[in-house]
């Protein structure tokens, strides 16, 4: 029989740091792409960042929220309240993250903290990464670099993988797009790079908004400065989140975006191989 | 694949699954002769054996390298009315129903008619068996609490050792004669029986050297008439083959696979066995004969393909034997079983991947034929590669290969007692069941529904489907204080049933063991020419007996439902919940949203299910295990279904989970359809959960979109997941990869998807064969992918 109890195990922490909680708004098992080997990836609640092409909007907000879901059961409507986060407290987390050490050892992978931004909820996300790194387990933290840089360089020294995310060089285009400015993103990025932290560059592709050869090259030529090349993920844009976005009442900006097409990636892909990077599509 | 493979496999798949008579009038010719009434019981099979093997027609396909078919030709399926007769009614029933049919001709029917039936009618194994079962088996039985394996079709469930690979019939008739010689009179009170159980191996192993012969000279009359030089010499060849073996020991990689072939007709000839029959370790036993061959240069890497893949048609010629009423509901399916067995670990506990095992899943995919069935056995010895070149086989989504675990099966196996040099020989056959290759009888005696057990205790003993008192009076549910009480009654009836279904298996065991001892099969098995006893009595090495218990997911959110409700929140009282199940939750669409997305449930790796998991298997394993059978072993458990989760379903009500009435059980020990939310890592951690060691097999199928493996780190995380699922000593797991929308879109057009074959439980078919009711649970089983 293998049912895990690690109550015993936990209870330590539990006395020692009692109230560090975080708001989580999903957990996924058998994360395949979010770093290496399968990882459980822990979505934080929260972003300061509104990128039109979120997947999650229900995530910006740090607040939990309920709403009306519609659900069907064999044909008939139902309705009921769907709760959107839910607090965790530094046990449980840890608890549900021990269930999945197996996988973790078995294929060198780990948590992976995502958002949101995880680094908006710093005191949780950083008792989480130190815990981890007591109990080895690996971590990656999947952040969107605009924070200030105390708080990166305090989380670099917890986490084994940041998972970067670099959306549009041009500073006017990625405060339109995000809502926010760059500058302080591309200063952690040099940050972490200098502190000799590994990094993966994650670049969501999406048409017509950061896909041009300008962006490309200025993303290459500022990655080239780094100490060493990061490996580079072409993430794909997908459409599967725009129904949210009329369920959270959310202003949906990418009517008539299309889905990048495979002869455009391969294009991107040859930029970054040429280049000297080593390229995966998909995360 | 080369053209002639191209033609044969097309010959195969277009070929017309229909009854031929054909052994159905031998048989009958020769138990109307006087001599079938002067000799001993194991003496008249044998001679019945070799009558059908001197009179049938031998058939050769062109272009063939691998001769002999059970029937007059590709897919014509014979009869066995000494076992089970079919009326005028089953043989229309048979030609006409939607899936799984098979055409029966005016001339077979008349057959039947006016030979077969008025000779038989009375005198068949299935009278004999339903004469000596008494009111609570039948009850039972009626009310779906279990099924019978052995009512329509004959013991078997083995699977040929490496000895059959080293040695002739020539050499087992040496064998035999030596036991003869070894019989004592003067002590040993059975010695009589005994002489003639050998005899009849004597007779056996001459039929089955005569049967070869016939083919040779068939061949070589073929090859007379043969114009195509080429095809000439090839005639000559398999004749010179045919004189050979199986008489003798093979020497050459094609007379290893015609030697087995040879074997493999005969065992499906003599009776009706389940599972057919099973060269195991094939990658093992070919490997001596490969590296000779390409050693001395005379067969290349290519050429044993092209014989592998004439070898592999042969098996798919072979559609299991027709089955009626339940039997056919238990296992509706074309497929017989035959399930290959690669990699593992050889006798010494070495690895035993080789070049072979490689070529065999390069045949595996280029075939992609339904039988035989395949799979891979995957020890912590054996390399991430090869699991991972499987991996590739299995994202091409045919549900083949399943993958097992050897260093359980061989922990299983030793739990069971056997030998250890035993143990690392065996491996799994059927759909997921363990056995020691060569030297075990394993029976499966049917499918125990565990859910009718709790729906027959939360109705104090009565059936809510036919209002017929079937189990005990264990109480009014309303009146169960706490759940503990609950799980007692429960317990009590499950103990009550198993009670009448060993009885009943052991009655059918020995009828077996009196009227239908199968000499041919004997000869195969260790240690039956030695101990002079037939494979059916007991004369195996090991001789085990499996219950296979059905529902174990739906039966965990059963209860899990009950506990968290009724018991611990104390939401719903237990009146209220059986109100809305004996309605069928009809007007209870809150309730039952309620039960199905916000309780519980196994596969989500959430304890408070899981213990519940643990718990049924707990009781159901204290049950059965251990009790002796009548072959001087014991019985086990194990966890599959085949297509019985559907049978089960049907004549089960609704159930306390929000299951509806008459809708499909959970299947093997897979969470029930959609009830798993976390993706697979959480589902093998509940899975794994119970303690598969103590088991004889159980079956975890798995979901997987084909994105999800699409790249090479898709590829390298399910290596990953099977290995953490066989660290925690899970037994065995199958992947279904194809989508919801496919299948939906099969269903509505299946003249588009004639190809199109998914798993279903233990083994692989075609979505097109299967009824509605699978299909939709199918369906359903794959569209929640939530990741």
């Amino acid at each position: 029989m293998n049912i895990s109890d690690n109550t015993t195990a936990l209870s330590s922490v539990s006395r020692g740091k009692k109230g560090v909680e975080g708001v989580i708004f999903d957990i996924k098992h058998y994360a395949i792409h979010d770093g290496p080997g399968i990882r459980q990836t822990v979505f934080l609640k929260g972003c300061p960042l509104s990128c039109w092409w979120c997947h999650n909007p229900e995530s910006r907000d740090k607040e939990i929220f309920t709403y009306e879901k519609q659900e069907t059961i064999d044909g008939r409507k139902l309705y009921y309240t769907e709760t959107v986060g839910k607090n965790y407290g530094m046990v449980e987390l840890l608890s549900g993250l021990e269930k999945d050490r197996i996988f973790f050892e078995e294929s060198g992978g780990g948590v992976t903290f995502s958002g949101g931004e995880p680094l908006l909820q710093a005191d949780f996300l950083l008792e989480a990464l130190r815990q981890c790194r007591q109990r080895e387990i690996h971590t990656c933290v999947d952040t969107t670099g605009f924070v200030s840089s105390s708080r990166m360089e305090e989380a670099a020294r917890h986490t084994d993988l940041f998972l970067y995310d670099l959306k549009v060089m041009d500073d006017r285009l990625h405060q339109k797009y995000t809502g926010v400015s760059n500058v302080q993103i591309l200063d952690n990025l040099q940050l972490i790079d200098s502190l000799g932290k590994e990094v993966w560059i994650r670049y969501p592709l999406i048409p017509g908004l950061n896909d041009d050869e300008n962006n490309v090259f200025r993303m290459l030529d500022f990655l080239t400065r780094l100490t060493r090349k990061p490996p580079v993920q072409l993430l794909t844009y997908h459409k599967i989140g725009k129904h949210k976005y009329s369920r959270f009442g959310i202003p949906y900006k990418m009517k008539g975006v299309e889905e990048p097409s495979p002869e455009e990636i391969e294009n991107i892909k040859k930029h970054f191989e040429d280049a000297g990077f080593e390229v995966s599509i998909g995360g | 694949m080369n053209q002639r493979i191209k033609k044969l496999r097309d010959q195969s798949q277009n070929a017309i699954p229909r009854i031929s008579a054909e052994r159905a009038l031998l048989v009958t010719e020769f138990y109307k002769s006087g001599l079938a009434q002067q000799v001993s019981a194991p003496v008249r099979r044998a001679l019945a054996f070799k009558y059908i093997l001197e009179n049938k027609k031998i058939c050769i396909n062109d272009g063939e390298l691998i001769v002999g078919e059970r029937g007059p030709e590709p897919k014509a399926v014979p009869t066995y009315p000494e076992i089970n007769l079919h009326s005028p009614e089953d043989l229309e029933v048979l030609h006409n129903r939607p899936k799984v049919w098979f055409r029966s001709d005016e001339e077979t029917r008349r057959a039947y008619k006016e030979v077969v039936i008025p000779f038989w009618k009375g005198k068949t194994n299935r009278e004999r068996i339903f004469a000596n079962l008494d009111r609570e088996w039948k009850d039972a039985y009626q009310a779906g609490v279990f099924t019978e394996f052995q009512e329509q079709r004959a013991p078997g469930h083995t699977v040929l050792g490496k000895k059959m690979f080293q040695k002739g019939f020539r050499d087992l008739k040496e064998e035999v004669a030596r036991a003869m010689e070894k019989l004592d009179f003067f002590n040993d009170p059975e010695a009589l029986d005994k002489r003639e159980e050998l005899k009849a191996m004597d007779i056996a192993a001459d039929a089955i050297i005569l049967f070869a012969e016939r083919h040779a000279r068939k061949l070589e009359e073929l090859a007379k008439a043969e114009s195509d030089a080429d095809r000439k010499i090839e005639l000559m060849e398999m004749a010179a083959i045919c004189r050979k073996v199986p008489a003798h020991a093979p020497e050459t990689f094609h007379e290893a696979l015609q030697h087995y072939w040879f074997i493999h007709v005969g065992v499906v000839t003599e009776v009706n066995p389940w599972d057919s029959f099973n060269p195991g370790r094939l990658d093992q036993h070919l490997m001596p004969f490969y590296e000779k061959e390409t050693r001395a240069e005379t067969l290349t890497r290519e050429s044993a393909k092209e014989l592998l893949s004439s070898f592999w048609i042969k098996f798919n010629n072979h559609p299991a034997p027709p089955k009626i009423g339940v039997t056919a509901k238990e296992s509706s399916t074309y497929t017989d079983f035959a399930l290959i067995n690669l990699g593992g670990v050889k006798e010494d506990g070495s690895d035993a991947v080789n070049e072979m095992t490689y070529i065999l899943l390069d045949v595996i995919e280029d075939m992609r034929l339904l039988q035989p069935s395949s799979m891979i056995q995957v020890s912590k010895k054996n390399s991430d590669r090869f699991i991972k070149r499987t991996a590739r086989i299995i994202k091409t989504g045919f549900g083949q290969p399943s993958v097992f675990n050897t260093d359980a099966i061989i922990q299983e196996l030793l739990y069971q007692g056997k030998d250890i040099i035993d143990a690392r020989n065996g491996g799994a056959s059927g759909c997921v069941e363990t056995g020691a290759f060569g030297t075990e009888s394993y029976i499966l005696t049917g499918y125990f529904n565990l859910v009718k057990i709790a729906e027959l205790t939360l109705n104090n003993g009565t059936d809510p489907v036919t209002g017929k008192q079937v189990g005990l009076k264990t109480g009014e549910a309303e009146s169960f204080q706490s759940f503990e009480e609950l799980m007692e009654a429960f317990k009590q009836q499950l103990n009550y049933f198993v009670d009448i279904k060993v009885k009943g298996s052991n009655i059918i065991d020995r009828i077996y063991a009196k009227n239908i001892p199968v000499p041919f099969l004997s000869l195969l098995i260790d240690d039956c020419i030695v101990k002079g006893k037939d494979y059916n009595a007991g004369g195996a090495r090991y001789n085990t007996s499996y219950i296979q218990g059905v529902g174990l997911g739906s039966l965990t959110d059963i209860l899990t439902s009950l506990k968290y409700h009724v018991f611990d929140k104390k939401d719903m009282s237990m009146q209220r919940l059986l109100d809305a199940v004996k309605h069928n939750f009809e007007g209870e669409d809150e309730l039952r949203f309620k039960l199905l997305n916000q309780t519980p449930k196994y596969g989500n790796d959430d304890d408070y299910a899981d213990t519940q998991a643990v718990r049924i298997f707990e009781i159901f394993f204290d049950a059965v295990n251990g009790r002796p059978n009548t072959k001087g072993g014991h019985f086990r458990i194990n966890l599959l279904p085949t297509t019985s989760h559907v049978y089960f379903g049907s004549v089960t009500g609704a159930t306390p989970d929000g299951r509806l009435a008459r809708k499909p059980l959970s299947e093997g020990i897979s969470p029930f359809q959609g009830a798993d939310r976390k993706g697979p890592s959480a589902v093998i951690k509940s899975a794994a959960k119970i303690d598969h060691l103590r088991t004889g097999g159980t079956l975890l199928n798995q979901k997987f979109t084909p994105q999800i493996l699409e790249d090479d780190k898709g590829l390298d995380s399910l290596v990953h997941l099977i290995r953490a699922y066989f660290r925690m000593d899970g037994h065995h797991i199958q992947f279904n990869v194809v989508t919801a929308g496919t299948l939906r879109h099969a269903q509505k057009h299946p003249e588009e998807h004639k190809d199109l074959i998914v798993r279903v439980a233990g083994y692989s078919d075609y979505f097109n064969d299967l009824g509605e009711e699978l299909q939709d649970e199918i369906i359903r089983r794959t569209e929640n992918v939530a990741f």
